[in-house]
């Protein structure tokens, strides 16, 4: 689905401090398929991920999705590619504090002009699918880690992308809602959606869900 | 179809702005009060200023072209009998006559009236016509009753036939109106003689030249043309104008600081929003356009509130917060009540000053935050 060739990232470019993340990366994250990154702390997985995810730009290479080169595109078509595509769910899970959890899953198709109705619909279907109906006018700072990351899921899927990104999906969770996690993410993968996820969590890693394992060391890929 | 996606777009932005507004009660509200308190001086002293002018020019537009008085050692002195006959006939004059008035002090309720024997009004005798002010602070209405102790001591006692509407209070409110004979009898006025002489003139151009014969004519005489005392009142505008206006650049200037604060103080929890809303397929164009119906909505809604405010304070509480600068006024108006005015320029003007910095200083900071890299998120 997603095709990276000879990728490099720099950080703080032509400063004393320059950093060069990602040291030539070609990877093809295929469809309907989960795929993890992994590798010790700063090799670059956050850093890949962005890029797969259209958040970031790289320095050289080229990211070509669904066969179309897409690294030369300006900031609002990426922006739209990345509404339309992908689907976040951030390590801190990223909610809008003060907002009810409703309100946070609604809030990335804003910009589609869907209307309201059919959005608070939706949104609710998706609560439901992760039991959290009842919570739906909770504001998310009174919800546990466990619901947070649940609502952060569900405001993920509620443009219907085709494919879900996340960033240590497990780090802020105990070994229980892990595993809850991990089911939640087996019945998205079975529906046939491509999943891209980070982890050091061996309970990840090892799980029968991953498709897919690419380790990163120092900026490059070590093993596929 | 895609005018109905951008309308629903906008009521999206416009929902999400309002939810915001309502998470930040305590902070929104203050910003509320000060940004209204700052529009209704703004708004008080603009009201009041004009409603002034205008009552100003109303008050001129009844006065005549010329009045002549007399001076004796300097001092202004009463015209003697035959005086007005000495003028002869000066061209561009249309009519000339002599006016009979001068002021009264009323110990019972401590002002100074002004008692006139008018030309263009019948009044009977031992009735009078009195204005709105003396209406109100003596409790008079037609039919009623009222003594005056005169100069001499001796006491006058008068029917109110009418009492004068109150279209304009500058002009109006002090006048006692009385018949010539009653007006010569309370003042001891000598027959025949006169307070000045009012003149009209019907071609401005004439005006200066007319003044001129009239110095010749007449050497003892000080002819004071109406232009002149536009033009002092003009003055005298313009100092309280130029109180008006210190308090004015104050509040401007206080307004820039808040502004520039508010805008320089992007919260940290504010830039983390910002950089989810653009992480999660927010465009830059979306957030500031949120951003922008927050600052529209705040800045709206103090305008109206500060405005409002404003008005009510200019026209039916008398400016109550200014008397101590406009303290002339009240001494020789008790009760002075301007005639409400709205200018649309003004309004415009008002609310271009105060609404349109307001929302582009709170823009520039957002754009700042909404312009860098979505990827930020990641990593906070
Ligand atoms: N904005 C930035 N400016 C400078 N350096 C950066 C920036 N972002 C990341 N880096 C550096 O790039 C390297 C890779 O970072 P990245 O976050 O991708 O690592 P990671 O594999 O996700 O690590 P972790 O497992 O700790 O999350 C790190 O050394 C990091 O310090
Ligand atoms: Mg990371």
């Amino acid at each position: 689905m997603i095709e990276l060739t000879s990728i490099h990232k720099a950080f703080n470019q032509g400063k004393h401090n320059e950093y060069w993340a990602l040291a030539g990366i070609d990877l093809a994250i295929p469809e309907k398929q989960v795929t993890a990154l992994r590798g010790p702390s700063g090799s670059g997985k956050t850093t890949l991920l962005t890029i797969l995810g259209c958040l970031a730009r790289p320095t050289e290479g080229r990211v070509r999705l669904r066969g179309e080169d897409i690294s030369g595109l300006p900031e609002r078509f990426l922006t739209e590619i990345r509404r339309q595509t992908f689907g976040f769910i951030f390590q801190q899970f990223n909610l809008i504090r003060g907002l009810s959890a409703i309100e946070n899953v609604v809030l990335p198709a804003y910009p589609t002009g869907r209307p309201r109705k059919a959005l608070l619909e939706k949104a609710e279907a998706l609560l439901a699918d992760v039991d959290l109906a009842h919570r739906r006018e909770a504001k998310v700072e009174w919800l546990s880690g466990g619901e947070q990351q649940r609502v952060a899921i569900c405001r993920a899927l509620i443009n219907d992308p085709e494919a879900l990104i996340a960033d240590e999906p497990t780090a802020n969770l105990d070994t229980k809602l892990a595993g809850e996690f991990l089911g939640i993410l087996e019945s998205l993968a079975d529906k046939g959606r491509t999943i891209i996820l980070t982890s050091h969590d061996p309970l990840v890693i090892e799980s029968d869900v991953v498709n897919v394992i690419v380790t990163l060391r120092d900026g490059k890929i070590v093993e596929q | 179809m895609l005018m109905k996606i951008w309308i629903e777009k906008q009521k999206h932005l416009i929902d999400f702005t309002l939810a915001s507004l309502a998470r930040r009660k305590g902070k929104n509200l203050g910003l509320l009060f000060i940004y209204g308190l700052l529009v209704f001086v703004l708004a008080s002293v603009a009201l009041y200023t004009h409603a002034l002018r205008t009552e100003a020019q109303k008050v001129l537009a009844g006065t005549p072209e010329i009045v002549l008085q007399r001076l004796v050692a300097g001092r202004h002195d009463l015209i003697p009998p035959g005086y007005i006959e000495k003028i002869g006939r000066i061209r561009g004059v249309q009519k000339k006559e002599g006016r009979l008035w001068g002021y009264y002090y009323d110990s019972v309720v401590k002002a100074n009236y002004t008692f006139m024997a008018p030309r263009d009004m019948k009044v009977e005798r031992g009735e009078i016509i009195v204005g709105p002010a003396l209406e109100r602070s003596r409790g008079l209405a037609t039919g009623n009753g009222i003594s005056f102790r005169s100069y001499s001591g001796e006491l006058h006692t008068f029917i109110v036939a009418d009492v004068l509407p109150q279209s304009s209070e500058l002009v109006s409110a002090d006048l006692v109106l009385m018949h010539e004979e009653d007006f010569r009898a309370f003042f001891k006025y000598p027959d025949g003689h006169y307070t000045d002489v009012a003149m009209s003139v019907a071609n401005p151009q004439e005006i200066r030249n007319v003044a001129l014969k009239l110095m010749d004519a007449l050497p003892d005489s000080r002819p004071i043309l109406r232009d002149e005392v536009l033009r002092t009142y003009a003055s005298v505008f313009d100092w309280r104008e130029g109180i008006m206006l210190a308090l004015l650049s104050a509040a401007i200037l206080a307004f820039g600081i808040f502004a520039w604060e508010k805008a320089a103080g992007l919260s940290a929890e504010e830039k983390r929003e910002i950089g989810i809303l653009k992480a999660i397929g927010w465009e830059t164009g979306d957030v500031i356009k949120m951003k922008f119906w927050e600052g529209l909505l705040i800045s709206l809604l103090a305008f109206l509130l500060g405005y409002v405010a404003a008005y009510l304070h200019v026209f039916h509480f008398n400016s109550l917060l200014f008397e101590p600068v406009l303290k002339g006024w009240a001494v020789l108006y008790p009760r002075f009540t301007l005639t409400p005015h709205i200018d649309g320029l003004q309004v415009a003007t008002m609310f271009f000053f105060t609404v349109f910095p307001y929302t582009a200083a709170v823009l520039v900071p957002i754009w700042r935050a909404a312009t860098t890299d979505p990827d930020t998120v990641m990593r906070s």
